[in-house]
């Protein structure tokens, strides 16, 4: 057997890398946070003949300075990290930009390969690249690749094996017409990749001499630092110490990215021919899709048939879902009198634990429509064109239009939706957009709308529960625009977002994705809704009398009778449903399955649950109006545990934790109070 | 001029940002470097903008198109 290699990928963002590295890896992933902070990192192993590499999928990233903390980490991963090669995946198509962060990643020092993908796009648009001088040039391999096509995949990981102790090529050949007269040439052209001007490389020289005798950095890369103290990066001055002050008079960084692009522009000169032969089918979808009159009215129709879909393919599947359902439950139930288990046990499976978690697990279909359409939308590079299209309206409410994605996403799941909100430069404009996100309603909500809807709306149950969707983005809206003018900061709009090319997205990289939503929506049914289920369970059959046949008696009733008076006004004054609103802290599933649970109603989502469930509610005189007041109150009030979890992670502040759980209650209660009251006195 | 007075359709060449340090490194790292030729695709009235930048398109608030300097390059 031979050795583990370690083999990190990095790329821009948009370069393919992640269905790149599923191509390799599959699904099967270890996704971890990098210690500190919730940047993900994901890591996979395969085995290449004798060898075992294990890959590393970093951040995608423009460049390695240290502005950002997914450069911060990349840089920091390579520099500090056992990483034996380093896969640089670029866009092939938009080579021109990509060239730049694989010049930055061989000022590095690592061995780089530089994997070509999107070559099947290159060739489409007739452009060809010259796979013999570009290496040439760059002094790497250069591998073309196709990830979606699964083409040179093999080959890449050949040269990953061969290229692993390679530190230095000496296959580096370049002309520099007008530069013959550089100092330099004869020495530095045939060492280094990227050779700058006389006044850069005698600074550099200069820097390495005193670095070398101080003999205070650790590395050996004395190039890589002498050039990070030209630009001078915070960090690397920090790290060496020394005072430079008589050859560092200003920073150099604008000189040294500007002296890398030219010598891309030379690049791209000598390997790419035929640029932009073909009229781009992008411009051409883009000017519907981002055009400023019909950019909105296509932005709302397809998240119209995105819920289109969502609610009727997905309440289609569920019935058949629900038909399992009640043969497992009659099948458990009967079997469990046969093994003659005792009331309690049998209590707890059927009533606690079946209704609970299966009950929720009859909205999966829902959820997987739903991630399906968002992982479509994000693939096919749609999403990022959101982000322009909602620009002016976002611009009102102090927002940049990029804090429109994070809301977005937050329709599938509140808690990525939080995590996407880092993209966001400015701190303010971050933390606006991290407290009106849980308002956007997430698919864990959707069972209570459907439940809810169904059982008191009849036909009109998608308009109403579409009508969720609607106020939760509007009290988004309000809130943001509150927190702007409570703010006071006007200013500019920051907005910088790439609109990647269209593409038909990529079936293994879209299953990835919802299967990896689906996963966790399991998991937590499993876990969480599980636990759930029978914390309140117990809640409900046990008071201070030990088991008790009478749920009033019990420990549940006695705290939702305490809370039951505050929602009263909202029309939600009953101690299951303050029960039940409790319980939906774990997650919001749970108030479905709390329902099924407190009322005893085995299979909730059936017609006959829905009608059982009809019958015992209009009972204590809760109706239509009573029902959709609670589909607000779930809407807005705190989304769960893990939301606020990670709020406070990215906010890193108890003070704004609290001020979010405080708005989401507060809101909760105001909205959904005036609703009801105001609806009393037309119903 | 600046960015954001340009004309749908046109391209022009950048002479000046005049934004902090890290935005403008920013800017440049994407290739929006002294003398790089900018095609504007699409304009909104609140001055954001879809521009083409070596051949990648990006979406640019007002906030950057009214300090990224240019000048007029005659052909497009």
């Amino acid at each position: 057997m031979g050795e583990e290699l370690q083999v990190g990928f990095v790329g821009n963002p948009n370069c393919g890398k992640t269905t790149l590295f599923n191509a390799y890896t599959g699904a099967r992933l270890k996704v971890a946070n990098w210690p500190g902070v919730t940047v993900e990192k994901k890591e996979g192993a395969m085995k290449y003949h004798d060898h075992v590499f294990k890959l590393v999928d970093l951040p995608g990233i423009y460049s390695l300075t240290s502005y950002t903390m997914e450069e911060k980490l990349t840089r920091q991963y390579i520099l500090e990290s056992d990483v034996d090669v380093i896969i640089d995946v670029a866009d092939a198509s938009a080579l021109e930009r990509n060239l730049y962060l694989t010049l930055q990643l061989i000022e590095l020092g690592k061995p780089v390969i530089l994997a070509l993908n999107m070559m099947d796009i290159v060739e489409e648009r007739g452009m060809e690249i010259d796979m013999h001088r570009l290496p040439e040039m760059l002094g790497i391999p250069v591998i073309p690749v196709s990830a979606r096509r699964r083409t040179g995949l093999d080959i890449l990981m050949h040269a990953v094996a061969h290229h692993k102790d390679k530190r230095k090529d000496n296959n580096l050949e370049h002309h520099h017409p007008e530069k013959e007269a550089s100092r330099h040439r004869h020495e530095h052209h045939e060492e280094y990749t990227v050779v700058y001007n006389d006044e850069i490389e005698d600074k550099i020289d200069a820097i390495i001499l005193r670095l070398r005798s101080e003999g205070k950095i650790k590395s050996k890369n004395y190039r890589w630092y002498a050039i990070k103290l030209l630009e001078m990066d915070e960090e690397i001055t920090a790290e060496c110490g020394l005072d430079f002050s008589d050859i560092i008079d200003r920073s150099y960084e604008s000189d040294i990215i500007n002296q890398k692009y030219d010598f891309i522009e030379e690049i791209v000169e000598e390997c790419l021919v035929n640029k932009n032969k073909k009229a781009e089918a992008t411009d051409k979808i883009d000017k519907w899709l981002t055009g400023n009159v019909t950019g909105i009215p296509c932005f709302l129709l397809i998240m119209a048939v995105v819920f289109f879909f969502t609610f009727t393919i997905g309440d289609w599947l569920k019935g058949y879902f629900e038909a399992a359902l009640d043969q497992v439950n009659a099948a458990v139930s009967g079997g469990l009198e046969a093994l003659g288990a005792g009331e309690m046990l049998r209590s707890l499976i059927v009533d606690g634990i079946i209704s609970g978690v299966g009950g929720v697990l009859t909205f999966l279909p829902n959820i997987f429509i739903l991630f399906l359409a968002l992982a479509l939308l994000e693939d096919s590079g749609y999403m990022s064109r959101v982000a322009y299209v909602m620009d002016s309206l976002m611009g009102k409410l102090g927002l940049s239009g990029r804090a429109f994605i994070p809301m977005i996403l937050g329709f599938g799941c509140t808690v990525p939706a939080v995590m996407a909100s880092r993209a966001l430069e400015d701190p303010k404009d971050r933390r606006r957009t991290v407290l009106v996100t849980p308002f956007m309603s997430c698919s864990a909500r959707l069972p209570v709308y459907v439940l809810f809807a169904d059982m008191f709306f009849g036909r009109a149950a998608m308009p109403v529960a579409f009508s969720m969707y609607v106020i939760g983005m509007a009290v988004a809206v309000l809130v943001a625009f509150l927190l702007h003018k409570a703010d006071h900061s006007g200013g500019m709009n920051p907005l910088l977002i790439e609109l990647p090319e269209y593409k038909t997205p990529n079936a293994r990289t879209i299953a990835i994705y919802v299967w990896d939503k689906v996963k966790d929506y399991l998991t937590k049914a499993g876990t969480t809704i599980f636990v759930a289920s029978i914390f309140i369970w117990f809640l409900l059959n046990f008071g201070m009398q030990g088991m008790t046949q009478d749920m009033s008696e019990s420990f549940g009733a006695a705290i939702g009778r305490v809370l039951a008076p505050l929602l009263a006004p909202a029309g939600l004054g009953m101690w299951q449903i303050a029960l039940a609103l409790i319980s939906g802290l774990a997650a919001k599933e749970v108030v479905v399955s709390s329902f099924a649970v407190l009322f005893g109603i085995a299979n909730i989502n059936s017609p006959e649950g829905m009608a059982g469930l009809t019958g015992i509610l209009s009972g204590y005189g809760f109706g239509a109006l009573n029902a959709y007041s609670l589909m607000i109150f779930c809407l807005l009030y705190v989304p769960c545990i893990a939301t606020l979890a990670m709020i406070h992670r990215e906010l890193k502040s108890w003070k704004w934790t609290g001020v979010s759980i405080v708005l989401q209650l507060g809101c909760a209660w105001l909205v959904s109070t005036l609703v009801f009251q105001i609806g009393s006195l037309f119903l | 001029m600046m960015l954001r007075d340009g004309e749908k359709g046109k391209g022009y060449r950048v002479v000046d940002v005049s934004l902090g340090r890290a935005a403008k490194i920013r800017l440049e790292a994407l290739g929006m470097t002294n003398g790089t030729t900018v095609l504007i695709m699409n304009k909104k009235h609140n001055g954001s903008m879809v521009v083409k930048v070596r051949g990648t398109r990006f979406a640019f608030g007002a906030g950057i198109t009214g300090a990224v300097a240019v000048e007029e390059k005659g052909e497009s």
